[in-house]
């Protein structure tokens, strides 16, 4: 990665500069930061799917598992039932997580951040790539990335478990309603992040109200749109929180599921 | 010799702006093989700077407005010097010219009905004003620019070249006319990218290259605002009209020097920016004359009161009409009570919240931010008038465009003159290149079908002078620098032809004028001649130092003052210099400026203004015959 | 306030160049195109440099300064340190004229590749209402200066000259997103905008946004709205499945 004589912007025509790019900042900052994050959620994320232990504890069940959905499940950690049944014999984990893992690697700002970061595609503006020709996604798998939307549209089936799973958190060990613990502020963070993250998409923007030729014609649907929008401008930093805050609620379940910490109680 | 490059058209258009291609849209609609010349590159004239809008009377705010007001307001703007005329064409015409521009694709700001919205502006009597936002100059360029390209598009489809009947030239200069006889017979000039001489034949030429502001120090017009149009037309042997006036806006920015001449707009100061000197002192309440004094507040405290108030408490001075604003600026800096930049301080720091400044001035605060690094919201703005525009030009007939005594020529736009007499409105302008430009684009077309196969002809001796002329400055080792002799031209003309003048003042400028000749004759242009920026504004002095004659010559002959022509020794407007125009041509070299018959205003359209507004510009005997007439 | 600043500029044109060190003279509250004007005008008369308005509202001084594109007018010279050598270079995905001058004639032949705005057939002029929230979206769009920064960053075309063909750019992007939601055009832009004017090929990666002076949201508000509503006529398979048994039915 990284050697010169790559792309084309050494063209003949162009103006005759051997330099890759002129750039004077620290440009490769930020998709360092980005590599960095990224991953260590993989490999953090990756573990815990494979791990296939701690990820229940009343009344808690981590967002990596839930739901839950064969017969392998802990007990009480199948809320949705066990359609998958006893043939699924690797972690109950993998049949959900290509959801969210799907929509986050279709998500407009990802592609974004992985292009420029893992692929150097641009590593950053006005800084040559290394690769010899770019097709963009106009071909197999990248023009895979259209569609966003079909996982936009499970994400929020997933939004709506994970807020039960907040829900449920208001009781306490023994089942009781009308308790709360620390954990359950940690996993009503959690899904408000997740929803910020998909109400803020760019999909979400363009099935409230994008698509619509005339807003005029659709007041109530132009008023969602402008408030998207808003959200929409933060999407980025949603992304982000909201990853970091999935793997934090895990690994807060699982520190209590060993005994490695205590969940307070509140009330 | 270089080879020259030579293309044949049936019509010409010099340069890009609102006017030339409203002008070439109407040839190609005619069916005739059309040039656009465009100095820089497609869609960067000087028409994108326009800010305000343009002023149609559409009614679509305050259905009273008609074409007859508007008429009666640009009458007024320009001190009854206009050209009735065209002042009525513009009139008619503008709303269809808004209209038409919606058709190729144009998104004004819309008022809740849906229809293009318009807003109040100095000197117009209903909101008139279509825009958007302050970019409406962009929206014209890019419009036209894509009707344009719109047009190609059909040649593309029918003939499979989509430069068949209209091709664009970017970045060419033309230097000269070429006549055969008297007819204009083609345009001569450079391509800027290679240097190559390029030679257009066509019997029909229309010139909207805009203004002349470069001939200034301070000016809010770009490089290209060299009056080429105005020194081509002057040397193929047509007129120039009404060059002594030259509108300086009143608050141009001075520093820093990196925008310096860049408009601060008018509304800065209606929604309460004072005007201050460096003592501190609110200078305008010194400065109201006293035909406004019952109509402006004589102290701080009802001037402040206005902007909340404005039924019970007259406007501040600040409000006063450009002019007048821009003389005080001048004096106050004049007496040593100017900013350290030689200009005075705008403030709406000390009125304002800096919320409300971002609220109501969001380009203003954006422009100071971005290209000054000032704060408007906690600093004052050092501000002073700026050359903006010049209301005189080719002296043209009004229904065709067609240039005085050149027939195949044609001028529209700030090019023309006699629309806007002494003064302009703001808007007018925008207006002012769609109306005239589509006319002078159709006058074109009727000259090109009345020629029918009597075609003028280039030869090849008049292409020989016109490159020995345009290579001089290459060819000549040893002498002056351009930029510095642009320098020294600017400096003569701010000192001594600028806002205020006088007649030693004057007398003084011609004199160094004529010094500017044999310095320009002895100019070197080191470097090659592909894109050779000194080569290029080495031609382009030629043009600065001719229209800056004409304005000194026909300043020294006005002996009064009206809107853009202010002379300190002749302080009044007269009844008697009204019925002049001062008209300026070439003669054996040597610019020779005479006066000329304003043309009469037909009776119907004297009869839309009352007789006491009358006696304010009209002599007693032009009265009397009017009153004969509508009596008759 | 005066000092000296260090400046290296590309001197040269297609075949040659390379960059140039000057020291030159700095004023406060001066952009990088006053002193490029003075390299002009004290030691460098022939040095190309195209500008217009100096106000930012024109797009014509474009070029690279320390290697990041940007308009010289809009860029001042208290954002860099006294000591910083300021480099200028041409727009590197063009080809040079000479020395800050370049060749952007590719962006004119994209703007006639798209089709212009077509308006209903059964309005006269002077006949079209609009809302005002109908129009806004695209007045963002129009509030474009051509500056072609955006072109000349975009990696698609500048590391890959190649694609010039097929791609049109993020400045024609945004026209074509401008017509699609404009509320009386009445062409469909999107799948033209994938199939001829290369949607497909733009990753996202935003660098046209970083860079336009106008400060629109190119990516968030053209290109990835435009890249959803060609979704929804070329990948939805809900419309998919229509198409097919509308097709079927016409057999």
């Amino acid at each position: 990665m990284g050697m010169l004589m790559s792309g084309t912007i050494t063209t003949p025509g162009r103006a005759k500069i051997a330099a890759r790019h002129l750039r004077t900042d620290k440009w490769w900052v930020q998709p360092l930061i980005t590599v960095a994050v990224l991953v260590s959620f993989i490999i953090y994320s990756t573990w815990r799917a494979f791990e296939n232990a701690h990820y229940f504890v009343e009344p808690y069940i981590s967002p990596f598992y839930s739901p839950c959905l064969a017969t392998s499940c802990v007990e009480g950690a199948s809320g949705f039932g066990q359609p998958f049944g006893s043939w699924w014999v690797l972690s109950p984990s993998l049949l959900i997580l290509v959801f969210p893992l799907g929509f986050r690697m279709t998500c407009y700002y990802y592609r974004k951040a992985y292009y420029r970061a893992f692929w150097q595609s641009p590593p950053a503006c006005a800084v040559a790539e290394p690769h010899k020709t770019y097709t963009g996604e106009t071909r197999q798998p990248l023009i895979l990335q259209n569609a966003h939307r079909w996982f936009f549209y499970a994400g929020l089936i997933f939004n709506v478990i994970l807020s039960y799973d907040a829900i449920l958190a208001f009781k306490n060990a023994e089942g009781q309603w009308g308790h709360m613990q620390v954990g359950t502020l940690v996993l009503l963070a959690n899904a408000t992040f997740l929803w910020l993250y998909s109400l803020s998409c760019h999909t979400c923007r363009h099935t409230i109200g994008g698509r619509l030729k005339h807003f005029s014609k659709h007041p109530v649907r132009y008023k969602l749109w402008t408030k998207i929008s808003e959200l929409n401008h933060h999407h980025p930093k949603f992304a982000w929180i909201s990853l970091i805050g999935v793997a934090l609620a895990d690994f807060y379940i699982r520190s209590v599921s060993t005994g490695f910490i205590t969940d307070l109680t509140i009330f | 010799m270089t080879a020259i490059e030579r293309h044949s058209f049936d019509v010409v258009v010099i340069g890009a702006g609102g006017a030339g291609l409203r002008a070439a849209v109407e040839a190609r609609a005619a069916g005739l093989r059309t040039a656009i010349i465009c100095k820089s590159l497609f869609g960067k004239a000087h028409t994108v700077m326009a800010e305000g809008g343009i002023a149609a009377a559409m009614g679509n705010v305050n259905s009273k407005d008609n074409w007859q007001v508007h008429f009666r307001d640009t009458m007024r703007g320009g001190k009854f010097l206009n050209n009735f005329r065209m002042a009525e064409l513009h009139a008619k015409e503008a709303p269809d010219r808004v209209w038409e521009l919606e058709t190729w694709g144009a998104l004004f700001d819309r008022t809740k009905e849906g229809k293009i919205s318009q807003r109040n502006f100095g000197g117009h009597e209903y909101p008139r004003l279509a825009h958007v936002g302050d970019r409406t100059g962009l929206e014209l360029i890019r419009t036209m620019q894509q009707a344009i390209v719109s047009l190609q598009q059909k040649d593309a489809a029918e003939f499979g070249d989509a430069e068949a009947r209209i091709k664009v030239f970017a970045e060419t200069t033309i230097t000269e006319i070429i006549k055969d006889g008297d007819r204009a017979a083609g345009a001569f000039g450079y391509v800027r990218e290679t240097g190559n001489l390029i030679l257009f034949e066509a019997p029909a030429i229309v010139i909207a290259a805009g203004g002349i502001g470069k001939s200034f120090k301070v000016t809010s017009n770009s490089w290209e605002g060299t009056g080429d149009g105005h020194a081509l037309a002057l040397k193929a042997g047509s007129k120039l009209v009404d060059m002594e006036f030259v509108q300086f806006h009143p608050t141009g920015m001075v520093w820093p020097p990196s925008v310096r001449g860049i408009l601060v707009t008018e509304s800065v100061r209606g929604d309460g920016g004072v005007l201050r000197n460096s003592e501190g002192r609110r200078f305008m309440f010194d400065y109201i004359p006293e035909v406004f004094k019952e109509k402006y507040a004589q102290s701080e405290e009802e001037g402040d009161r206005w902007y909340a108030d404005p039924d019970n408490n007259r406007r501040p001075p600040e409000l006063l009409p450009r002019d007048e604003v821009a003389r005080a600026i001048n004096s106050e800096v004049k007496a040593g009570r100017g900013s350290p930049h030689g200009g005075v301080f705008l403030d709406v720091s000390t009125r304002l919240a800096p919320d409300v400044i971002k609220k109501k001035l969001p380009s203003m605060w954006h422009q100071f931010k971005e290209l000054a690094d000032v704060d408007i919201t906690t600093q004052a703005m050092e501000v002073g008038p700026t050359c903006h525009y010049v209301m005189g030009g080719i002296l043209v007939d009004p229904d065709t465009g067609a240039a005085a005594g050149v027939p195949g020529l044609f001028a529209a736009g700030e090019s023309a003159g006699g629309m806007h007499g002494s003064n302009r409105l703001g808007g007018n302008s925008l207006s002012d290149l769609l109306v005239f430009g589509r006319r002078a684009g159709a006058g074109a077309v009727a000259y090109f079908q009345s020629l029918g196969g009597n075609v003028p002809k280039v030869t090849d001796a008049s292409i020989t002078t016109a490159s020995d002329h345009a290579l001089a400055p290459l060819r000549n080792p040893g002498g002056e620098n351009p930029y510095t002799i642009q320098a020294d031209l600017q400096q003569v003309t701010n000192d001594l032809v600028g806002i205020i003048r006088t007649k030693s003042e004057l007398e003084e400028s011609l004199g160094k004028l004529k010094g500017f000749r044999a310095r320009l004759a002895n100019i070197t242009c080191p470097g090659g001649s592909a894109f050779n920026s000194g080569w290029h504004l080495a031609l382009d002095l030629e043009n600065m130092l001719l229209v800056s004659d004409c304005i000194a010559h026909a300043a020294l002959i006005r002996e009064e003052s009206r809107g853009g022509h202010t002379r300190e020794d002749f302080p009044k407007m007269s009844a008697e210099w009204r019925k002049v125009n001062l008209v300026a041509h070439v003669e054996n070299g040597e610019v020779v400026v005479e006066k000329q018959a304003l043309p009469e205003m037909r009776e119907e359209l004297l009869n839309l203004f009352d007789v006491e507004e009358l006696a304010k510009y009209m002599t007693s005997e032009e009265l009397t015959r009017h009153s004969k007439g509508a009596n008759a | 306030m005066t000092r000296t600043a260090k400046f290296r500029v590309w001197r040269g044109d297609a075949n040659d160049g390379a960059l140039k060190d000057y020291n030159i003279e700095v004023n406060e509250g001066e952009v990088v195109l006053d002193v490029i004007h003075r390299l002009q005008a004290t030691q460098t008369p022939d040095l190309a440099v195209r500008w217009n308005c100096k106000a930012g509202k024109c797009g014509s001084c474009s070029a690279e300064i320390n290697g990041r594109p940007r308009l010289m007018c809009m860029t001042r010279m208290n954002t860099f340190t006294d000591e910083e050598t300021i480099t200028v270079t041409p727009l590197r995905a063009f080809p040079v004229i000479r020395d800050l001058v370049t060749d952007v004639s590719f962006n004119y032949k994209k703007a006639l590749e798209v089709p212009a705005f077509s308006g209903p057939a059964n309005l006269k002029p002077g006949e079209y209402r609009m809302e005002q929230i109908d129009v806004e979206r695209s007045q963002e769009f129009r509030k474009c200066i051509e500056c072609f920064l955006c072109q000349d960053t975009c990696h698609v075309i500048r590391d890959h000259e190649e694609n010039k063909e097929a791609f049109a750019g993020p400045r024609f992007f945004i026209r074509l997103a401008e017509l699609d939601m404009h509320p009386l055009d009445t062409l469909d832009r999107k799948r033209a905008a994938q199939e001829k004017h290369g949607l497909g090929m733009c990753n996202i990666t935003k660098c046209c946004t970083e860079v336009c002076p106008e400060h629109i949201r190119i990516t968030d508000n053209a290109i990835i709205p435009m890249k959803e509503r060609v979704v929804d006529v070329k990948y939805d398979p809900a419309r998919w499945l229509g198409s097919k048994i509308r097709r079927r039915e016409g057999l």
